[in-house]
């Protein structure tokens, strides 16, 4: 008994021991975390979920890097995310000399954040050295239209296209920035990501690569940009790779701005008095494609009855009002509507009717149902969704939901049978960026019709824009007709943000800080 | 001795041949490696552009062999995706990587070893109970439910430290317990059944029947004998701590060798990642055979087997 009773106090010795642990680690935090940032100091702690690659524009193929891009360089011309109307930005205006020529005068007095001059040595240099597949860009697709760019004299530059390009101006408003070119030679992309510079709104104070980037307001912006001069005075952008942890963060007033948050997050967040919850549409349509090619798996999506089937089975509407979310339309092209050529005028629509769809399979000898494979890579939830309204009449499938690479080469290599598909055309606001990828018998394209392929060609590679939008129409009219694939919706993008912070969500999911401001 | 060491080294470095191995397969099968690189929505041309700029159209072996043998010179690749030098990206991750490994394994000493002591001293009493009610709680809790639950807590709720990031120590809090506690069982269960064993044994009636005060008993006399076993669990525990923290990581925005080896994987980053991966497999199996030889030194049965 004895010995129990000393076991017992040493035990008390050990469990004081604990207890003081204990006291010292609360003393130490219980002192709340200092609000140091955000409206106090007029900046916008931002977070992304993915880091860029490379922070020169021509060397990631990320969307936070198009946002650093914009922030940080300048474009030739500038397009209005309100009228879509063009503005001359590093240009002070441009016009076409022939069907593969541009002239662009130049803006004078604009300065690099090195101090460096603006000039046609700039525009030149830069357009070339992107141009050469030797210096390997990331984003191809962007530079691989550019044939060459001559230097008329220090103020004027022409640039040639390597064919017929009537969406280069929509380009020069938007991936395609300019280099310092003396900076450039001498560090070339690995040391313009180190120590980027360019001569937009914001410039880069610190960069830490994977981890965070600082830019603050450029005071010496030039006064007539198309951009308006920042009134924010930094923004300080954080990769957190982890979403929950970046609603945490916004939560606990670490962060004042997050995009791509989920619906039902977002739905979360409205309660919160200190956020605000905008919603925005996107470019990025969402759309299942169906293959039709001869070595189909599928032999019977090659019936149009099956096809159109399909495309009755799915209640767009319903999608977009119970799943996808405010900002989100419903669409009847494979196209995003904004972009010159996109229409669906004329083109067959198919009603959400459940009852037609089971009476269309009977017909192509599916009364009993059919079993297919769907692969799909991401919005699980809107996968599933589509699965059941699949079932409901009968049409069974089995979900594949792989990584872009491999869903990628399942498409390819003419494995799929269903996809769920999503598509941004890189924020270019040219129907050419969109369906031709799908339809003009590129990689991806598992339908394979010549006349839509002509057409989408006659659209791609014409400068009359009446002849461009009447190719178009009649490519996205057949696709729709023949019910070749089945147009969902577009996608929205959902913004949290700090209740105090002004700002408006544009359909390129280009967050715009040089306009924001705190009220 | 000697035989022992070089048997179990020559295996070591068998297991991490072999994880290298299978990590370059597994990243090959989830998809083609260029229609990674080359992103969302390159053309075909762009995509074969990718291959060849990469090598990428030869036999995976012989991308293999290539890699090894540049390895074993010393040279460690360049990212694909960062596009700088192998070996300093993975250096300059480390330092994060440690402080955290370490902290966690201190972490969980602290409160293994008490709650260890506890229950050995009132076995089966609600002490006990508690304390592996603690254990059970700790080994079934998923870690980042944990670090989710700590961050509602700690952040969200009482605004005392940091949710993500690495700038200042209370930066470490959460995901140091996050990590350490979920290895702190593995560590207390051990010591509990040491101090058991331990405190029937004969040595320590003796002492008890000289008239030792308890606390130097059982921290002088039966905690210095229970402990033998926990250095060596120590060693595995702290490998493990190394290469769990890719969750935790990602988690708390932590930039070290975790989130390097989530965001390889995310953009088939393929050199940073096999490096990675070779790096923490011969971390594990260094400490492994360090803890191995520490055993077949303290007792050389193990030698034999």
């Amino acid at each position: 008994m004895v010995w129990q009773g000393r076991w017992m106090m040493a035990g008390k010795w050990i469990a004081g021991f604990v207890l003081v642990l204990g006291i010292l680690a609360l003393g130490v935090f219980a002192a709340p975390l200092p609000a140091s940032a955000g409206k106090a100091d007029n900046s916008i702690r931002f977070a992304y979920d993915q880091a860029p690659e490379n922070v020169d524009p021509y060397f990631n193929n990320v969307r936070i890097g198009v946002i650093i891009g914009q922030h940080v360089w300048d474009t030739l011309i500038y397009r209005d995310p309100q009228t879509n109307e063009y503005k001359g930005q590093l240009a002070e205006s441009w016009k076409q000399i022939d069907d593969r020529t541009y002239e662009f005068t130049l803006r004078q007095g604009v300065t690099f954040h090195n101090g460096d001059e603006f000039d046609a040595d700039d525009v030149v240099y830069t357009l070339n050295f992107v141009s050469k597949p030797e210096n390997k860009v990331v984003t191809q697709t962007n530079v691989s239209w550019i044939d060459k760019a001559e230097k008329i004299d220090k103020y004027r530059v022409r640039v040639t296209t390597k064919k017929v390009f009537p969406a280069a101006v929509e380009y020069f408003a938007g991936p395609i920035v300019i280099h310092p070119h003396a900076y450039y030679e001498k560090v070339g992309p690995k040391g313009q990501n180190e120590k980027p510079v360019g001569s937009g709104p914001f410039k880069v104070t610190a960069y830490s690569p994977g981890k965070s980037i600082t830019l603050e307001r450029n005071p010496a912006y030039f006064k007539a940009s198309p951009k308006a001069q920042a009134k924010i005075n930094r923004i300080d952008i954080r990769f957190i790779p982890d979403r929950q942890t970046q609603l945490a963060e916004i939560l606990s007033d670490g962060l004042d701005f997050i995009m791509s948050v989920p619906k039902d997050q977002a739905d979360q967040l409205q309660a919160v008095p200190t956020l605000q919850v905008v919603s925005g549409e996107t470019m990025r349509i969402v759309f299942m494609q169906m293959n039709i090619l001869d070595n189909t798996p599928a032999p019977a999506l090659r019936d149009e009855r099956v096809r159109r089937a399909i495309n009755h089975a799915i209640d767009r509407e319903a999608m977009v009002k119970n799943i996808v979310g405010a900002g989100s339309r419903a669409l009847a092209t494979i196209c995003f509507p904004t972009q010159v050529g996109c229409t669906d005028e004329g083109a067959a629509r198919y009603a959400y009717d459940p009852a037609k769809a089971k009476a269309l399979l009977a017909e192509a000898g599916f009364a009993n149902g059919l079993d297919l494979d769907i692969v799909a890579y991401r919005e699980r939830n809107q996968t599933e969704a589509i699965i059941g309204y699949l079932k409901a009449v009968g049409i069974r499938t089995n979900l594949r939901f792989l990584q872009y690479a491999a869903l990628r080469d399942v498409i390819t290599s003419g494995k799929a049978m269903l996809t769920h598909q999503t598509w941004g055309s890189f924020s270019v606001n040219d129907t050419s960026a969109s369906t031709p990828n799908y339809f003009a018998f590129r990689a991806e394209d598992i339908t394979r019709d010549e006349q839509v392929r002509d057409l989408l060609n006659k659209g791609d590679n014409s400068v009359d824009l009446a002849t461009r939008r009447e190719a178009y129409k009649g490519a996205l009219k057949i696709i729709a007709d023949k019910a070749y694939a089945v147009p969902l919706y577009s996608l929205p993008v959902y913004y949290a943000a700090a209740a105090a912070l002004d700002f408006k969500a544009y359909p390129d999911e280009l967050p715009r800080f040089w306009e924001m401001r705190y009220k | 001795m000697a035989r022992f060491v070089v048997t179990r080294l020559a295996l070591a470095l068998a297991v991490a041949l072999a994880v290298s191995i299978i990590a370059f397969l597994l990243l090959r099968l989830s998809g083609d490696v260029a229609t990674a690189l080359a992103g969302e929505g390159a053309q075909q041309a762009d995509i074969e552009a990718v291959r060849k700029i990469y090598g990428l159209e030869r036999p995976v072996i012989v991308q293999y062999g290539e890699w090894l043998w540049r390895v074993m010179r010393g040279d460690f690749g360049t990212s694909l995706y960062f596009k700088t030098d192998v070996a300093s990206l993975v250096l300059s991750k480390l330092p994060t990587t440690l402080v955290l490994g370490l902290s966690s394994l201190v972490f969980s000493l602290l409160i293994a070893i008490p709650l260890g002591i506890i229950a050995a001293l009132y076995r089966n009493s609600l002490i006990d109970r508690l304390a592996l009610g603690l254990a059970v709680i700790g080994q079934a809790l998923p870690n980042f439910f944990f670090a989710l639950l700590l961050i509602m807590v700690f952040s969200i709720t009482l605004r005392w430290l940091p949710v993500s990031g690495s700038g200042t120590w209370k930066h470490f809090v959460m995901p140091t317990i996050a990590l350490g506690y979920y290895a702190a069982p593995a560590f207390m269960r051990l010591i509990r059944a040491g101090m058991i064993e331990v405190l029937s044994a004969d040595y320590v009636r003796t002492a008890r029947a000289k008239g030792l005060p308890a606390r130097l008993v059982i921290f002088k006399h039966a905690l210095r004998n229970a402990i033998v076993p926990v250095v060596a669990l120590t060693a595995v525990q702290l490998g493990f701590l190394l290469g769990g923290s890719v969750v935790i990581e990602t988690i708390f925005a932590l930039d070290g060798l975790g989130y390097l080896a989530y965001q390889s994987i995310a953009n088939k980053d393929f050199p940073v990642m096999q490096v990675v991966v070779l790096l923490l497999s011969l971390v594990y199996v260094g400490l492994t055979l360090m803890a191995d030889i520490a055993n077949a030194w303290l007792d050389p049965r193990i030698r034999v087997a």
